[in-house]
């Protein structure tokens, strides 16, 4: 995990609904291989900044690339080298597993080859080879979250970005989640996630805070602690957000 | 007691959703239902609230059978999990609705929602649909509680919202109570069980216990250990092929460990990673959470 090299970078990023600054000139890189926690109150603008950096909201101003690509001009390429997973989307409950798998292979341009060699290792991997041909919905939600992630891993993507992928999964399944993150950081996968639990938040290698679209504070949990003087992120959270002062707009 | 529930058992086709709940809940208690999603708290804040049956087993909710449901309806403020409100009324109305339905008025128990609607006021005008998520729930917690109901059912509150917020409303919550009112709400949060005065763990449909936080965290029944280190993925892995490992989890900044033995060796564990490279190893006894002891139960159970 010692990283180096920037995969995102971002500067002076702003996006304005209106009169309304939803996303106001952020700056931050994220490394290689590195587990980006990037954290903030509903509606400090979290979700604004990540449909950017996914390529699906252009900016109003400001520059960022991701896996080296361009957010104005190749938002194609950087679709094509990143994952995404959220609690709201992830897969089809009316498919099977098998389905599922086929068809985010194929949205990712796999070849059929591809397809099954990669569905073959990954229900081996979760165990799940007795419910390959039964609908999506036929699993318990920490099951859906962990194959989702897999699935969002299938094209060998450079960044994975998981919006709150652990809300309401049971607490050993979270953590099992989690030790598939690490695994993929391990391998050199980027994850840039968001979340509400404060103890996830410790499991980042980094971590920012948004408080009303700008980044109040960016560094190693540990540092951010120091710094704020308390002994948990929650303690850190509770310090920064409080400060917000509009509410969620959406 | 405001709520007993006894035995009571429901499915769903194949799926049992709940079986053999019991517990109660008293005049002045918060009580709390906590568990993961899918675990059947929302079948059961549908059947205390009247909306659908169980299959067997009694209730009985602020003095009347669960069958009597014109009774309990009356008695009882509910606040689902999805926003319910009339998305095409504006604040003022929605809160009007909810008054004239239950026969009141919003002047007649203004006090008890004040704290609560004072946040939302300045918006009155404006229509519940385009208000904040944090909004909108104060705006619902507002009209479960209008016509003054003894007993309040929230079927999780504060899911998807930031720690924040969710502060606020357990703060909320926790003035109410002191009317009198009992209060059953829901979690997937685990942090939020000791904000209880007890709570009732649920997994699967099955109640795991009963009890307050702190009885819960001292029948844990096993020594505890906080392993720190810089380097979680690896020694995850390295701890989960020493001999006598029984669980080992990521914990915030900490890894949990418990020993299959009855007296572990924290020395000795310290030496095996230490032969595996790392150097950096903080291995210290600790008490238990409530996750922890989640976490436990769950593995019982199964």
């Amino acid at each position: 995990m010692t990283a180096s090299e920037p995969i995102i970078s971002v500067e002076g990023l702003t996006k304005k609904f209106g009169s309304f600054t939803a996303v106001n000139a952020i700056s931050f890189q994220v490394m290689r291989g590195e587990i980006f926690g990037f954290l903030g109150a509903n509606g400090a603008g979290k979700t604004t900044a990540m449909k950017i950096l996914i390529g699906i909201s252009r900016p109003t101003s400001g520059k960022a690339t991701v896996a080296g690509y361009d957010i104005y001009k190749d938002t194609e390429q950087i679709k094509k080298s990143i994952g995404y997973m959220s609690q709201r989307f992830s897969l089809y409950n009316d498919l099977t597993i098998r389905e599922n798998i086929e068809f985010f292979g194929g949205i990712y341009g796999l070849t059929t080859r591809e397809i099954r060699d990669k569905a073959e290792a990954l229900v081996e991997k979760l165990g799940l080879r007795d419910k390959f041909n039964r609908p999506i919905s036929d699993l318990p939600l920490g099951w859906k979250q962990k194959l989702a992630f897999s699935v969002a891993l299938l094209h060998d993507p450079k960044i994975i970005f998981l919006d709150e992928p652990t809300g309401g999964v049971d607490p050993v399944t979270r953590r099992m989640f989690w030790n598939m993150i690490y695994e993929a950081a391990y391998r050199g996968v980027t994850i840039f996630v968001t979340t509400h639990y404060m103890d996830e938040a410790e499991y980042c290698d980094r971590v920012s805070m948004m408080v009303d679209g700008k980044i109040e504070a960016l560094d190693s949990p540990a540092r951010l602690k120091e710094m704020y003087g308390v002994n948990s992120m929650n303690d850190v959270f509770l310090r920064l957000a409080r400060n917000q002062t509009r509410a969620e707009i959406a | 007691m405001e709520i007993e529930v006894e035995n009571i058992s429901k499915s769903f086709g194949d799926v049992r959703a709940l079986d053999r709940v019991t517990f109660d809940v008293k005049a002045g208690e918060l009580f709390g239902l906590i568990g993961p999603d899918g675990g059947g708290k929302t079948t059961l804040f549908r059947i205390l609230t009247t909306l659908i049956l169980p299959d067997s087993g009694h209730a009985v909710v602020a003095g009347h059978p669960i069958t009597d449901y014109r009774a309990i309806r009356r008695s009882v403020g509910y606040m689902p999990g999805r926003f319910s409100l009339y998305p095409d009324l504006s604040v003022e109305e929605n809160l009007k609705f909810f008054a004239s339905i239950f026969g009141t008025t919003v002047e007649e128990n203004y006090d008890l929602i004040r704290d609560i609607y004072v946040q939302i006021e300045p918006f009155r005008k404006r229509r519940a649909g385009a208000l904040s998520g944090g909004m909108k729930q104060k705006l619902a917690l507002s009209c479960a509680l209008i016509h003054k109901p003894r007993v309040l059912f929230l079927d999780e509150p504060t899911t998807g919202v930031d720690p924040v917020s969710r502060k606020e409303f357990w703060e909320m919550l926790r003035r109410l109570r002191q009317d009198g009112m009992a209060i059953l709400v829901s979690t997937a949060y685990m942090d939020e069980a000791s904000l209880c005065d007890r709570v009732a763990l649920i997994q699967q449909g099955r109640i795991l216990t009963t009890n307050t936080t702190a009885n819960i965290t001292t029948t844990f029944g096993r020594p505890l250990f906080a392993l720190r280190t810089r380097n979680i993925y690896k020694v995850t892995q390295d701890v989960q092929e020493y001999t006598y490992t029984r669980s080992i989890y990521p914990f915030g900044e900490h890894l949990h460990y418990t020993d299959k033995r009855e007296k572990p060796d924290p020395d000795e564990l310290r030496t095996f990673l230490l032969n595996k490279g790392h150097r950096d190893i903080e291995v210290s006894i600790i008490e238990p959470t409530i996750e922890d002891a989640f976490m436990e139960l769950a593995e019982k159970e199964s």
